[in-house]
């Protein structure tokens, strides 16, 4: 029933090593400026998704559509990888494989210093983030130059992402403009967004200029033909694609579709799901190389860390169907409430809390799949039905079972590990349960004042501390029952 | 119809109101109630904490317990959502094929009172009088797992008297969510703090929902900073006839 692979200290995809969601939300709670900004920005990008959404009479096919291409790619995950590298080949591409986020940053430093480059230009990438490329690339001496606007203000201010579409939707435009201000040497800057902007401009059009070599992400590539997608907003993605010389782009093995044809259903999925529009700005889909036109030379580094792991798993493979649209965050009441930073991993939110524990082991982050009151929004509007809801039952069901397994004579003597040992033979018979029963209502006269109790000891107190718990009536329904029956 | 009330450990205990008036509505339409005393609970709590092993005796004893019966029908919609959209996980997971077809013969035997009032015995007006302003909170299990739409709110019109108000943002969650209430009490907190402030918006005298569950969350803090505003599971409004209320 139990088969747990104890996985090494991860070393990827966690901000901070072993997160307590329970520990950091508080503090996020208490940010006002970070509640206002979050409450704000989800509601908007929210609003604007179900508006979309509802113009389209053939949205849930489309969902059916996205979810049955993801799992015919998974389970033919080996033959189409196989096929995509021939195709890239064929086309003038370069592939490399890298089984973990230790061999990608070798292969992706070792691809630049080649180039003899002292820095290089980004496209907002998810899985170089979950890699720590930046960081590795920096060890090696070369500088990531963030080219995303917002992905740009994070790197300036020294921060993580805390949303994995809008990286810095906890700032306001006060804020953005104290970074600019503080780090790109601007005397004179209004808060207004097209001054903002500006500034972004300048100093990226410079780098976009005089960088030889461009580092991707993918948000599709088709086995069919070797084309590599990127979806974006902004055209600066437009730029790293077509001016350098040498592109580099990374992508996570699931990231396949099998055709071109597939693109008629992820090309509405996406942009409706994530920004909530019809169609986002700029696609950029390019084959290999074409000589005269754009980067002369092509890397796709194919990127396994943890994914194989999370292919095995029955019930929660379905977590790489994510094409991350970050529908499921705008919609999680948690998380905006509490913003991205407080899961303490490159992937917050609902599918954060699913695929996290997956790629690095739910010994490593075991209070995500807890970050959740299973209210099942997310798995309404995820775009390639992953039932997030489900997912983190049971992975939670993990948790458990390799604390028991693993954790020894704590873990066995763990307050709550008791408390529901416990329950569960109080539970397992009618006798045991009647006797609870009758126990609670004489053990809870202490506590009680007027039909409610105020405060509660232990693991309970949780629950006192804001709410006041109703005491057991005096007669049990099945009490009732008896009477009624008997009269 | 003969109905077999699965009561639910919560009702049983905490809200054993919820239980009585579930059994004088369905007697009052003209159905047979029975009660198996040997059920205790469906395991939810167990297994959406992650106690998966401790679950599936559980899960072996409700259909043990239920087996044989022609209708279940339940004051909660998580627990009937447990049976429905879980238990074929925990039989799964149990590796027992036996349980694996048991649970399979009875999930569709399994009802949320209200969807089993309007979708299967197709009442709406069960000849109910509430001479009160009443707002209906949309649970998450009856709303997204048991997808009973509007079945409470086609119940609630129809009941004399009753001055039912819309709730803003009905459908985001209350931050109950089991455990979560107590495991991460700060966040759950400030999704109830919202729906307070939704509740009290309407000026309602009366918040009613179809799980007791998340009723003692709203209600437990409505209590504590004497809004004024009191919770009711629906089952007490639809029991309540003229000379009642």
């Amino acid at each position: 029933m139990s088969d747990h692979k104890k996985k090494p200290t991860p070393t990827s995809v966690l901000i901070e090593l072993e997160p307590k969601f329970e520990q950091n939300a508080p503090a996020a709670l208490a940010n006002t400026q970070l509640r206002r900004n979050m409450g704000k920005a989800t509601q908007t990008i929210r609003a604007k998704r179900a508006n979309v959404v509802s113009e389209l009479s053939d949205w849930e096919e489309l969902r059916e559509a996205g979810r049955a291409i993801k799992a015919f790619t998974l389970e033919h995950l080996d033959e189409q990888l196989i096929q995509l590298e021939a195709a890239v080949q064929k086309a003038g591409g370069h592939v490399h494989w890298a089984q973990d986020a230790a061999e990608a940053n070798r292969i992706i430093t070792g691809l630049v210093q080649a180039h003899e480059a002292r820095e290089v230009i980004k496209i907002k990438s998810l899985t170089t983030d979950e890699i720590k490329l930046n960081a590795a690339l920096a060890d090696a001496g070369i500088t990531a130059v963030e080219t995303d606007l917002a992905e740009l203000i994070i790197q300036l201010a020294g921060e993580h992402s805390s949303h994995i579409l809008v990286p810095a939707i906890h700032k306001n435009r006060a804020e953005i403009r104290e970074i600019f201000m503080r780090t790109l040497g601007v005397r004179e800057l209004s808060d207004q967004p097209k001054e903002l902007a500006a500034v972004a401009r300048t100093h990226l059009r410079r780098k976009f200029l005089s960088t030889k070599v461009a580092i991707s992400g993918a948000n599709f590539a088709v086995a069919e033909t070797g084309t590599v997608c990127i979806v974006e907003s902004e055209g600066n993605g437009r730029m790293c694609l077509t001016l350098p010389q040498v592109l580099i782009s990374v992508m996570g093995i699931e990231k396949l579709i099998p055709t071109f044809r597939d693109f008629e259903v992820f090309l509405q999925l996406l942009p409706r799901s994530s920004t909530g529009e019809r169609m986002n700005p700029y696609t950029s889909l390019w084959t290999g190389v074409t000589p005269g036109d754009g980067p002369q030379e092509f890397h796709l580094v194919l990127l396994d860390n943890g994914r194989t792991d999370v292919l095995a798993d029955q019930i929660g493979r379905q977590t790489l169907n994510c094409i991350r649209c970050s529908a499921c965050l705008n919609i999680c009441p948690v998380y905006e409430r509490t913003g991205g930073h407080a899961y303490g991993s490159v992937y917050p939110g609902p599918i954060g809390a699913i695929l996290t524990p997956q790629l690095v082991g739910v010994e490593h982050a075991g209070s995500l799949p807890y970050a959740s009151s299973l209210c099942g929004a997310c798995y309404e509007v995820c775009p390639v039905k992953i039932n997030i809801p489900e997912v983190l039952i049971h992975l939670r069901g993990e948790v458990v079972r390799q604390k028991q397994d693993e954790g020894g004579i704590r873990a066995a003597l763990d307050p709550e590990n008791v408390a529901f040992k416990t329950l569960a033979k109080v539970f397992s018979s009618r006798t045991a349960y009647e006797r609870a029963q009758s126990l609670g209502k004489v053990g809870q006269w202490p506590l009680q004042h007027e039909g409610y109790i105020k405060s509660l000891p232990g693991l309970l107190g949780g629950w006192t501390a804001t709410r006041d718990m109703p005491t057991i009536p005096e007669q049990t329904f099945r009490e009732w029952w008896e009477e009624r029956t008997k009269a | 119809m003969h109905i077999s009330l699965f009561i639910t450990c919560f009702n049983d205990t905490l809200f054993p109101q919820a239980g009585r008036a579930t059994v004088q509505l369905l007697e009052r339409l003209g159905h047979t109630v029975e009660f198996r005393r040997e059920q205790t609970c469906c395991g939810q709590m167990h297994f959406n904490t992650g106690y998966q092993r401790e679950a599936i005796p559980l899960v072996q004893r409700f259909v043990d317990v239920f087996r044989d019966a022609e209708v279940i029908v339940a004051p909660s919609a998580s627990c009937v959502g447990m049976v429905r959209d879980l238990y074929p996980m925990a039989a799964q997971l149990a590796g027992d094929p036996a349980l694996i077809r048991e649970v399979e013969s009875l999930r569709p035997r399994v009802f949320e009172l209200t969807e089993f009032l309007v979708k299967q015995l197709q009442v709406e007006d069960v000849g109910a009088y509430f001479p009160h302003r009443v707002t209906y909170h949309p649970t998450c299990h009856s709303l997204r797992v048991l997808r009973v739409g509007d079945a409470p709110l086609r119940l609630l019109r129809a009941v004399r008297g009753l001055d039912l108000v819309t709730l803003p943002d009905a459908e985001q969650c209350c931050g109950f969510g089991g455990t979560f209430a107590i495991k991460n009490a700060d966040t759950s907190m400030a999704m109830l703090g919202d729906k307070l402030r939704a509740v009290r918006e309407t000026r309602a005298e009366v918040c009613v929902a179809a799980d007791n569950s998340c009723l003692m969350h709203i209600g437990g803090a409505l209590h504590r900073q004497r809004a004024g505003v009191r919770t009711m599971h629906i089952a007490e409004i639809l029991a309540t006839t003229e000379g009642d209320a």
